[in-house]
């Protein structure tokens, strides 16, 4: 919403300066966007030109003598073919800008004639197009005088940033009420005078869908001269941005912003029989005033003739019957559109006019008919004519909403005392109706009732809650919670004193959940290993999210912003892969991607998983990555992602060493070389390996790559503990020691499944297993592999003698021979 | 002088040298074996010291002990000689150039996300606070992401949220991304009674995209209900994590009336800040104001559509973008890039897995 200050002042009588109505504006929620306070006009003053002879060393330069009303004449050298003697024009001094030619005057030298300043044309001072000669005003402008002032140029353009709730502030009358309800001025009557008619208006309308039109007035002027506006009018119709068209259309923009009432006009005699509201046809066309067509449906409301429609209703009129300068007898309308459907029209047609800006925040009914009498007061004022009487159709009357109001809600709600009378004085300032609440009060025994014995039930004013008659331009205000925001908006913010929120502990605990801390450790615990956290897309390609998985129809955009931005992803993996080639393609090809977020297995919010997922390219392993003197880093590979699964999980609190650990993984893996991380036979806390072939290729990435996936929500809930003391630790006296074995086992055995052999063997006095060496050769045979492992044990009661070792020994090559087959390595 | 007594000086002499003579241990264990083994020169002089007369004995006995006395003594210097020199030959064999690269600690080199940190920075500070943080799902139902939150059917306000949305299912139920991390407000008091106090960091999605929108964002919602909380407990609350958030001492804000469909009366909230400097924020001077959140009481309509009686329960409620205010603390100028996965942006942008931000160490380093 722009006005101007001029404008403003047509409707508030105040002394307040610019900035105090600036800065008031924006502390009442009208923001203020923008002020343009013309200030770049001010340099430019009214001059004469005393004499004007002819450069001597140039035939198009003349050289002037300026009276620029203060001191000397001034000498300036100019090019236009219109520069002569006796010409009153604009003049800039040296140091001025000049907006149009974006420069910043100094004094020059023109051909070796000195030069002090210019005498500008309108398209220097960017006020049109006219570059032919310089300004040329009439001979009686004042000289000296700054020339904005002069030709009413200088009049500062606000722009507010209006919320959806004040549509009552789409005018420059409503913003002048709110400021003098805020204290700055006094609100001039707006009250709009009944301008008689003759005879009735010969155009009627049927409205056909009440629901779209709940009142609609048209009246006829006939005998119209249609031609440019007035200066003013146009002036003012500039300098909110909108172009003059003819004095008929202009005057229903200017009513649109002077007092919120959008109105349309139809050239008569363009209009075939009477008009009908109703809803459009479906395929039914209309070109509009903007010069496109547009194609209607049938939710849409049209004013439409015999023809065929006429109007969009609300939002735009068609070309066909628009005024132009032709145009003699003119049909003024001014009508109530339901603000939902103009919003919904709007949108779907992609028109943004004036008139659906209003309409869709709801235009005051009650100003329905002053709004038509105002513009046939301007027509017949601006282009002549007769008037004939308003036909009035479908209106049923406005019936304020009445709002019970106890003044302790200010308090309550905003923590600031604001006085009853105050609290009464802004509502009455804003048009609201603030009337005594009458009670309906039970008297208690001993009470008042005593001294009024006939009735237990009193009807008594209440000071403290009254009755507020909301006025018809604020439609959006309908409870106690709208009259606070009123009263406190008005009254001021910024008068409320920052309270203390009390806090109910002294110290305050932990505040996470568990996800909440897992999460953050899992984050912390994969940065520890190198990785560096991305934050990826939610929603990944189509073909991606199938390849991992996803694709679900519920889990589809019905109107994604980019074609591979559709589909919820099932893994955090394809966004990190992909996010890893992007870097390889910037010639960063080592690179260790983690993101610990969400994905998506349904759209139930218990389908939402919390996962840790990581990747890692080239050689991006935990130590560091590339060459180095003392070592090159190796490609990445399962083990890498084995690890990194491990760590994430181990931050989340998981039960490590409870966890097994199944060959292969999801079909996007490596069967060979990925693996599936259980908690028992059915929860999967994780899957990890280098990635199938078919799926970088389908990625369309390249390699070494390998990644994993842990989902942290699965991660079973830690038991509630008593007590925090640790348990208690036993550090045995006798010396541990250290005893290595070597078994040959068939290739397909597990080492997991060996070493866990070894260990049961006496979970007592055993320690640790640790795989030390893996050996395949042809001195083995083709399908076996030697395992070593160093096995570690603690004796607890006394020191071992070499028959307890040989003992333990023999009973460890004997449990992995039965669980395994596997020999000792001789 | 008697000829023994010549005869053993002349000895050491000879001894000494040798031993001075020696080049390594074992030169060094041949002369001592030569003098001091069982047949040596010094232990055969010995030998004869029990053929002496008494008084013969008490002068060579004496001078022979000397003897055998300081040839030992000169071994073992010899041999701490030598072996000095070959350690030291050794170390400096094993010298090495101490300036070549060690590896960065992986510690050092891992980085998390900025909006990552920003959320423990909040938590620190809503932490101190009582609040707790809660969260919710990214898909939602038009109930909770508009319905619930006083946005009417059919309401222009729906429409400027630019909401994804998926297909309708088979009951017709058209399931969204949701436009703000407001829903959670909605979920939290249908699970639980008041007194409430949350903060909601989140993810949450909206059609639009450039520089400083994103298709995908983070926001940080708050709730207070209880049965006193008012539009001056919100400033102060508003205030004080501000002032902590951009770690300054004071600072600036303005509250000016706006609206939301969700909160009556709604607040927007500017700070004050000096943006003079290219790519660079100051808070807490300068002559500026730039929109940092919205906020308001909770709009009685969404209390009910909590269950609770507006009449009895009250409170307030505030949203900001992390991403936004994470560009303004740390001065990152795309919002875009948040989301690239560039690892020279996160490397420049994104924090040391050790930094945690925490009240008593600083939130930031």
């Amino acid at each position: 919403m722009k006005f101007t200050l001029s404008w403003l002042k047509d409707h508030l009588d105040t002394d307040a300066s610019l900035a105090e109505i600036v800065d008031r504006l924006t502390m009442i929620g009208l923001e203020v966007e923008s002020v343009d306070d013309k200030a770049a006009l001010k340099p430019f003053v009214i001059a004469r030109v005393l004499t004007a002879e002819k450069h001597p060393d140039a035939d198009k330069l003349r050289v002037l003598s300026v009276d620029t009303g203060s001191g000397d004449p001034v000498q300036v050298v100019c090019g236009a073919p219109n520069a002569r003697a006796g010409l009153v024009g604009a003049f800039a001094a040296p140091g001025t800008y000049v907006p149009g030619i974006d420069v910043t005057l100094s004094v020059g030298n023109i051909r070796g004639v000195e030069s002090r300043g210019m005498m500008c044309s309108e398209r220097e001072l960017q006020l049109s197009d006219e570059h032919d000669g310089i300004i040329d005003l009439p001979e009686d402008a004042p000289v000296g005088m700054p020339f904005a002032t002069w030709a009413k140029l200088d009049d500062p353009v606000i722009e507010i940033n209006l919320t959806p709730n004040r549509p009552d502030a789409t005018s420059v009358y409503g913003i002048a009420r709110d400021l003098a309800a805020a204290g700055l001025g006094t609100l001039k009557n707006g009250a709009v005078a009944p301008v008689a008619g003759e005879g009735v208006c010969p155009v009627k309308v049927t409205i056909e869908a009440p629901e779209l039109c709940p009142g609609f007035a048209l009246r006829l002027v006939r005998g119209v001269k249609n031609g440019p506006s007035p200066k003013w009018m146009q002036q003012r119709l500039i300098a909110i941005g909108l172009r003059p068209i003819n004095a008929l259309v202009d005057i229903t923009n200017y009513v649109t912003f002077d007092r919120g009432r959008p109105l349309h006009v139809f050239d008569t005699k363009k209009v075939a029989g009477n008009l009908v509201v109703r809803r459009a046809k479906e395929g039914e066309t209309v070109l509009a005033l903007d010069g496109r067509e547009y194609t209607l449906t049938p939710d849409m409301c049209a004013i439409a003739d015999d023809n065929g429609v006429e109007s969009i209703a609300g939002i735009m009129g068609g070309e066909h019957s628009g005024c132009d300068e032709t145009t003699t007898d003119v049909l003024i309308e001014s009508a109530l559109w339901d603000p939902m459907a103009t919003a919904r029209t709007g949108r779907t047609l992609g028109i943004v006019s004036d008139a659906r800006y209003r309409f869709e925040r709801g235009v005051d009914p009650e100003f329905m008919v002053p709004g038509i009498e105002l513009a046939t007061k301007l027509v017949t004022e601006l282009c002549g004519g007769t008037p004939s009487e308003t036909d009035v159709v479908g209106y049923a009357g406005h019936e304020p909403r009445v709002v019970s109001f106890p003044f302790a809600e200010v308090k309550r709600l905003t923590g600031i005392e604001v006085a009853p009378e105050e609290s009464r004085s802004i509502l009455s300032r804003l048009g609201f109706t603030v009337a005594d609440a009458v009670e309906m009060t039970i008297s208690a025994p001993g009470g008042l009732a005593e001294l009024m014995p006939s009735s237990g039930v009193h009807a008594v004013p209440s000071g403290d809650r009254v009755d507020v008659a909301v006025p018809s331009w604020r439609p959006e205000v309908d409870g106690k919670a709208d009259l606070v925001e009123e009263v406190m908006r008005i009254h001021g913010v910024e008068k409320i004193d920052p309270q203390p929120l009390v806090s109910h502990d002294a110290v305050n605990g932990r505040i996470l959940t568990t996800l909440q801390i897992r999460t953050r450790a899992a984050k912390r615990a994969l940065a520890v290993r190198g990785m560096m956290e991305a934050v990826t897309w939610s929603f990944i390609p189509a073909r991606h999210a199938e390849l991992f998985g996803g694709g679900q129809p519920e889990l589809k955009l019905a109107n994604p912003i980019a074609a591979d931005m559709s589909d919820m992803r099932p893994s955090l993996l394809p966004g990190l892969i992909a996010a890893a080639q992007r870097n390889a393609d910037r010639g960063f090809a080592d690179v260790a991607l983690f993101e610990v977020s969400g994905t998506y297995e349904g759209d139930r919010p218990e389908q939402q998983r919390r996962v840790a997922g990581g990747v890692r390219r080239g050689t991006a392993k935990m130590e560091g990555q590339g060459r180095h003197w003392a070592g090159n880093a190796a490609s990445v590979g399962v083990f890498d992602a084995k690890a990194d699964a491990f760590a994430a999980l181990e931050a989340c609190g998981a039960p490590v060493d409870k966890l097994q650990v199944e060959a292969g993984g999801p079909a996007w893996y490596h069967p060979g070389r990925s693996g599936t991380i259980k908690l028992g036979p059915k929860v999967v806390l994780g899957t990890f390996g280098e990635f199938h072939p078919k799926t970088l290729e389908a990625l369309d990435v390249s390699g070494p790559l390998c990644g994993f996936e842990v989902f942290i929500d699965a991660v079973p809930e830690p038991k509630a503990k008593a007590t925090r003391t640790k348990p208690r630790l036993d550090l045995s006296p006798f010396q541990a020691v250290r005893r290595d074995f070597a078994f040959v086992v068939d290739k397909g055995v597990e080492a997991a499944a060996l070493t866990r052999a070894a260990g049961a063997a006496d979970r007592k006095l055993i320690t640790g297993v640790r795989v030390f060496d893996i050996f395949e050769g042809p001195s083995l045979g083709a399908d076996k592999k030697s395992v070593a492992i160093e096995v570690a044990i603690q004796p607890v009661e006394r020191t071992l003698t070499d028959e307890d070792f040989e003992a333990l020994a023999g009973r460890i090559v004997e449990n992995v021979a039965k669980q395994t087959g596997g020999v000792l390595r001789g | 002088m008697s000829a023994q007594q010549a005869e053993l000086e002349q000895l050491e002499a000879a001894l000494l040298s040798d031993i001075a003579g020696a080049a390594d241990e074992q030169a060094i264990e041949a002369v001592r074996v030569s003098a001091l083994g069982k047949k040596g020169s010094v232990s055969e002089k010995l030998k004869t010291l029990g053929a002496m007369s008494a008084e013969e004995r008490q002068v060579m006995g004496p001078a022979i002990n000397g003897l055998k006395n300081r040839v030992a003594e000169a071994l073992s210097a010899r041999r701490n000689e030598l072996r000095d020199a070959a350690i030291d030959a050794r170390l400096a064999a094993e010298k090495v150039d101490v300036t070549l690269p060690v590896r960065q600690s992986p510690a050092e080199r891992g980085r998390i996300h900025p909006i990552s940190q920003i959320v423990d920075e909040i938590a620190a500070i809503f932490g101190d606070m009582g609040f707790a943080i809660a969260e919710g799902p990214d898909i939602e139902t038009d109930y909770y992401n508009f319905t619930a939150l006083n946005f009417p059917e059919g309401h222009p306000a729906r429409e400027m949220h630019d909401t994804f949305f998926f297909s309708p299912n088979e009951a017709g139920e058209r399931m969204l991304l949701r436009t703000h991390t407001s829903p959670v407000q909605i979920r939290t008091m249908e699970t639980q009674k008041p007194p409430i106090r949350i903060v909601i960091p989140g993810k949450t999605y909206r059609q639009d995209s450039d520089a400083t929108h994103s298709p995908m964002f983070h926001q940080l919602e708050g709730l207070v209900i209880d049965k006193t909380a008012n539009v001056a407990n919100m400033k102060w609350v508003l205030e004080e994590f501000c002032k902590a958030f951009f770690e300054v001492p004071s600072l600036n804000m303005r509250f000016r009336p706006s609206f939301f469909p969700f909160t009556e009366p709604s607040l927007e909230v500017d700070i004050q800040c000096d943006r003079s400097r290219p790519g660079e924020v100051r808070f807490g001077e300068g002559n500026d104001w730039m929109e940092i959140l919205g906020c308001g009481m909770v709009h009685p309509n969404v209390l009910r559509f909590g269950g609770l009686d507006p009449d009895e329960y009250q409170g307030f409620a505030w949203g900001m973008g992390i991403d936004r205010i994470a560009m303004l603390k740390y001065g990152m100028p795309d919002l875009r890039a948040f989301f690239d996965a560039d690892v020279r942006w996160l490397s420049h942008y994104g924090f040391r897995p050790l930094d945690l931000p925490t009240l008593f160490g600083g939130l930031s380093s």
